[in-house]
């Protein structure tokens, strides 16, 4: 599988400046992109347009071709950098993490979520814990990519590597394709097979 | 020798909270007979993993704690103890805090305002602005108009008004890139050349490692190891107690390899070490409790630390 962004621009309104200018970056299976540099360069823009939650102000996401699925679920999923605004903090964890499909025991063991916590509310969980449930509910078996936007730098080292290291496992166990947006080059080089620069985009 | 600036002792933080269900209230220890000292001209940098009381001990410090925390221990401020009347006298002016976001300002009010405060004169703002390269008419905006760098150096405009001589920086650099992170840690760093203690609490070893002079591991509520900068830049075979070992491993550059486990709950620690669960060399030693021992300069918490 292929996704496609070809000469993405991007403005939030009519008078905004340009966030985006021409952006064009493919991603195979397989392959894990790293964008990194400095703030402002629209980094996150792109992301949640590879995700297809923001319509670009003119070019297209394609994935084969074909435009995002937008009615059935998206092989395309994201991890957000404050896990804490990306769950419903009126649900349960359990609730959260069955959103879209059923991880099983042997899953979630895997990740590190202890069957405890899923009876807790999201406040009751620090931000490590709560990272693992977002990136679990993000790994349904018909996801194809994932968008990792800075989804480690609010954890520390030991639950970042943590971390990092199941997600490497599973996609290369999936052969899925990765963007990963972050300002840690020597993390960028540690995971990804291609490092773009956010000025060069 | 150098002046001491602040001197922790044996800190003990408990917030005191109902048990679920019931009317029955009891102790959550988060903070655990801690010492720490900070001299003049030193930056000490605070690492440790997310939930490990690092804030606690900023707030502990400059008594921010909510009303139900209870504390135990010595915290002195050049020698004295800081009591309820030499706070007023102290902070804000002797004492300096930079909080974590902007969301400590006060959203309604220009910042140029925040910034002078209650002691600080125009012309002293002025002086600052021009040194952080903000723009004059930046004193006219709200918090809510800054960017997320801008942010961050009118925070410590507001720190240094008025010339303090111990600075609490709290995670001053998640957010910012790589260049914005490192110029934070820069002005910290010219701070303390001029004579003044700077406390950094982090978690972002690599950028602490630029600038601190001693670094202490923060682990479950207590430092288990105070180590120079250089052991730290040494590798881990220079330092003393597994956990550290286990951070400096894990960062990307290097083996990039975790440890299994996560960090043991307030409520249900274990006896002995708190590293216990997670420690590849544990033995009998370590279900005693670990008193810290001084070892090649530093200080840590383990039996089998050399």
């Amino acid at each position: 599988m292929l996704l496609e962004a070809n000469n993405i621009t991007f403005r939030y309104t009519e008078k905004s400046p340009l966030i985006l200018r021409d952006v064009s970056i493919n991603v195979a299976e397989g392959d894990r992109i790293g964008i990194v540099g400095p703030s402002g360069y629209g980094k996150s823009t792109l992301a949640k347009i590879l995700a297809g939650y923001e319509k670009p102000t003119s070019g297209t996401v394609t994935l084969d071709g074909a435009p995002l699925p937008m009615k059935s679920f998206c092989p395309v999923q994201m991890i957000y950098q404050h896990p804490e605004l990306a769950v419903n903090s009126r649900w349960k964890m359990a609730k959260t993490l069955n959103e879209c499909w059923h991880p099983d025991d042997f899953f979630l063991e895997k990740m590190g979520i202890e069957k405890e916590w899923l009876k807790r509310w999201p406040s009751e969980l620090s931000g490590g814990e709560l990272q693992r449930f977002c990136i679990a509910r993000a790994l349904a078996p018909e996801t194809k990519f994932l968008i990792c936007d800075e989804i480690s730098t609010m954890l520390d080292v030991i639950t970042q590597a943590q971390v990092w290291n199941i997600l490497l496992d599973t996609a290369k166990e999936r052969n899925m394709g990765m963007v990963i947006i972050t300002h840690n080059l020597a993390l960028a080089k540690r995971v990804c097979t291609k490092i773009v620069k956010a000025q060069e985009l | 020798m150098k002046e001491n600036i602040l001197k922790i002792e044996d800190l003990v933080v408990a917030f005191s909270m109902y048990k679920s269900g019931t009317f029955k209230k009891e102790k959550l220890e988060v903070i655990h007979s801690l010492s720490l000292d900070v001299d003049a001209g030193e930056i000490v940098a605070v690492v440790g993993s997310s939930g490990s009381g690092k804030s606690i001990l900023a707030s502990a410090v400059l008594n921010l704690l909510p009303g139900n925390a209870v504390t135990g221990g010595k915290i002195t401020y050049k020698g004295k103890e800081i009591t309820k009347e030499r706070q007023k006298e102290l902070f804000g002016k002797e004492i300096a805090f930079i909080p974590q976001s902007v969301d400590y300002l006060d959203p309604l009010m220009k910042v140029g305002k925040q910034v002078q405060g209650v002691f600080g004169t125009d012309e002293r703002r002025k002086e600052l602005f021009s040194k952080y390269r903000l723009e004059e008419d930046t004193k006219n905006k709200y918090p809510f108009q800054l960017s997320g760098g801008m942010a961050r150096r009118v925070l410590i405009t507001g720190a240094v008004m008025g010339k303090p001589d111990l600075i609490i920086a709290d995670e001053p650099t998640p957010g910012l890139d790589l260049e914005m992170a490192k110029e934070t840690l820069d002005h910290l760093r010219s701070f303390a050349d001029n004579g003044a203690a700077v406390l950094l609490i982090t978690h972002d070893i690599d950028l602490a490692l630029n600038v601190a002079d001693r670094v202490a591991v923060f682990y479950a509520g207590t430092i288990v190891e105070v180590a120079p900068k250089s052991d730290f830049l040494a590798g881990k075979d220079a330092l003393r107690h597994p956990y550290s070992k286990a951070f400096i491993d894990a960062l990307p550059q290097n083996g990039f390899k975790p440890i299994p486990g996560s960090q043991p709950y307030a409520g249900s620690l274990p006896k002995g070490c708190l590293f216990l669960d997670r420690c590849p060399y544990k033995d009998d030693a370590c279900t005693a409790e670990q008193a810290e021992r001084e070892i090649r300069s530093g200080k840590v918490r383990c039996a089998h630390a050399s």
